[in-house]
């Protein structure tokens, strides 16, 4: 695994990855709704681009508009020793397959005693940003985070696109791959390596203030911390990447260095994943934190079409700093 | 498209009709206990016994193999006994042992045995129709020739999953039978009040799937209707659907008022009793005589004596189990 990284856009990288999964284990099969006719021949955004030219129409699968049928089949292909990745075109449409989701597929192993394993990968589109509004624009990780038996991975770099798609088709449990709508062209170095699940990155490496950010709040919080940096606060980010599993270690070592600690998300703030990683970290590091950690997301609104509607309910660069500022406070007013 | 009628299995009255009357009897035996073990103290929760029913798992089971999955119910007993689960290791599952086959972690409602391709009785109502499409996927894919069976009821037919699974094993040509097990009650409801279309298998012609009707309290007629798909599924032919008509004799779960229903209506459908119909049949047919029907009865009740006390004596699990198995944890 030593050849030179590509830069490769997040859609290509995910491609890449279905490619290569596919050309090891011939078992897998791929199904979704305009797998191969939409575009130039590769999904709403292109990720199973020349998948069924490879692997054949029987393998890469056009379906018809029926996500309740394509989850559970996909749970009961999985549970049959097939290992199944389904694409459903926006995330919100998931709902619409909850039953194969959460009540058939999480349960599986654990309700019938560890006897099957269900190697199901359910991938999709969340996040706003692009103005497609309310019903095909939800952040939804922490409800399928908050089920048993399911792991939620939440890319937000083309190498991690890569190698945690990789690692989620192999994976024995259901796994919901959330991928973001607004960053499917964003590039960067892929190196081609398998990341395992449950393992986070440090984005950003500082010393007065840990921000743990997925996808696209990753992304606003390196601009944030190019920001605050000019005011003199050197921020540490941590994009945890999964968040079932997920990584308190990299947390906790970075918050017992910064001492101070923001969770910035996509998804609404109240009841959110940031108040779990928030939770864990004050258990843990209390007293090695200098301040309260405080917690950024998106309104407890729909997600509105007008743009500026649409950036006003979701965190800014520009509120991240404020919150940072903020986060800080309490540790700057004593050095002052 | 034309099916060649002559080549599946037909049903053998003189080869399969003791068998088949053996294993009814075991699951009547079977079944008929659940409400005096529940109210023993000995079942939590909810089960749904299938007395009466027996003809359509039997029936059907016949024509499957170990390999082919089936995709069961609340009322699931029947479908994993008659697909060979073992009645100790099956009645330990549902009163909570250790020995059940999912260790006391899934019940009555869930129910899964890999080896068989039991794909797990199901708390869900119409669940199983979209796992089974999904087994039948997996086979299509591996290339493999095994078959999927979907068990589910009458009123599993009013859920969205069925039109879209009808559709989906259509165009895709999916080895899968849909057997419908048409017992005329959705728990309290009727089907008359409830299903717009009650000529249910129209339901399946509208999508294209060979639709058939039949006598669910018959186990000749399904196991033949069965064996006639499930040979279609096999050869490549695609989906079929089977409407079984049935009917339970007793309420839908132990507490049942049964409001819903006559005494006389229950008395009428015994008269059509698919037990003793095969055994009558193998009497006149002089395949058996009294005294052989006697001791296949006798069978039946010694194998559920024999999973009662199995099951009984199975202890309860350990409670450190509650918490494994959630996830394989391959990290």
């Amino acid at each position: 695994m030593n050849k030179p990284a590509q830069q490769l856009t997040i859609w290509r990288a995910l491609n890449a990855a279905l490619h290569d999964e596919f050309t090891e284990d011939p078992s897998t099969i791929i199904m979704g709704e305009d797998l191969t006719t939409w575009g130039t021949g590769g999904g709403i955004y292109g990720v199973t681009r020349k998948m069924a030219d490879t692997f054949g129409k029987e393998r890469v699968r056009d379906t018809p508009i029926s996500e309740e049928v394509l989850i559970s089949a996909g749970a009961g292909a999985a549970m049959a020793g097939t290992r199944t990745v389904v694409e459903i075109m926006y995330s919100d449409f998931m709902l619409l397959g909850a039953d194969g989701l959460i009540n058939q597929a999480a349960k599986s192993r654990y309700m019938f005693g560890g006897q099957f394993a269900t190697p199901l990968v359910v991938r999709s589109n969340g996040g706003s940003g692009i103005g497609k509004a309310a019903q095909h624009s939800q952040s939804l990780e922490t409800l399928y985070a908050h089920i048993p038996g399911l792991e939620v991975v939440v890319p937000g770099t083309a190498n991690d696109a890569y190698g945690l798609l990789r690692s989620a088709i192999k994976s024995n449990n259901p796994t919901i791959f959330l991928e973001h709508k607004a960053l499917y062209y964003d590039k960067g170095a892929v190196t081609k390596e398998l990341i395992p699940l449950g393992q986070a990155r440090v984005a950003r490496e500082g010393k007065d203030l840990t921000i743990v950010a997925t996808q696209l709040m990753t992304k606003r919080a390196l601009e944030a911390a190019d920001m605050l940096a000019e005011q003199g606060v050197d921020v540490e980010i941590i994009d945890p990447r999964t968040l079932y599993p997920f990584d308190m270690e990299t947390v906790f070592a970075s918050v017992r260095k910064t001492r101070h600690m923001l969770v910035v998300h996509e998804a609404v703030r109240d009841f959110g994943w940031g108040a779990e990683f928030i939770s864990n970290t004050v258990q843990e590091c209390w007293g090695e934190l200098d301040a309260a950690p405080r917690r950024l997301g998106a309104a407890r609104a729909p997600i509105p079409y007008s743009e500026e509607l649409e950036s006003a309910v979701v965190p800014s660069a520009q509120e991240i700093i404020a919150e940072s500022l903020a986060a800080v406070g309490h540790r700057k007013r004593l050095l002052v | 498209m034309t099916i060649e009628t002559d080549v599946f299995n037909k049903f053998d009255l003189g080869t399969d009709g003791p068998s088949a009357l053996e294993l009814m009897s075991t699951i009547r035996e079977f079944e008929s206990r659940l409400p005096g073990y529940s109210e023993a103290g000995l079942i939590r929760g909810s089960t749904h016994p299938s007395v009466g029913m027996e003809a359509v798992a039997v029936g059907v089971s016949r024509a499957l193999r170990d390999s082919d999955s089936v995709a069961s119910n609340h009322r699931g007993h029947a479908h994993c006994l008659a697909k060979g689960a073992d009645p100790g290791r099956t009645l330990a599952e549902i009163l909570g042992r250790r020995d059940g086959y999912c260790g006391g972690k899934g019940g009555s409602m869930h129910i899964g045995v890999k080896e068989l391709g039991i794909l797990g009785t199901n708390g869900i109502v119409g669940a199983g129709i979209g796992l089974a499409t999904g087994a039948a996927l997996a086979a299509q894919a591996q290339g493999a020739d095994n078959v999927a069976v979907a068990y589910f009821g009458d009123g599993a037919t009013n859920q969205g999953v069925l039109s879209e699974a009808f559709n989906l094993a259509a165009i895709w040509n999916l080895p899968v039978v849909f057997v419908c097990e048409n017992n005329h009650f959705a728990q309290s409801a009727t089907l008359e009040e409830m299903v717009a279309q009650p000529d249910l298998h129209r339901r399946g012609e509208a999508y294209g799937l060979p639709s058939v009707d039949v006598d669910g309290m018959d186990v000749e007629a399904v196991s033949n209707a069965a064996a006639e798909a499930v040979h279609r599924a096999r050869s490549g032919l695609g989906p079929t659907f089977i409407v079984a008509d049935t009917y339970r004799y007793l309420g839908h779960m132990a507490g049942d008022t049964e409001i819903y229903r006559t005494v006389d209506q229950v008395e009428q459908w015994k008269g059509r009793d698919p037990i003793n119909r095969l055994a009558e049949k193998l009497l006149t047919s002089n395949v058996l005589d009294q005294a052989q029907l006697d001791a296949i009865a006798a069978t039946a009740v010694s194998a559920v004596d024999g999973a009662e006390s199995f099951a009984k004596s199975s202890p309860y699990p350990d409670v450190s189990s509650a918490f494994t198995q959630v996830s394989e944890d391959i990290r």
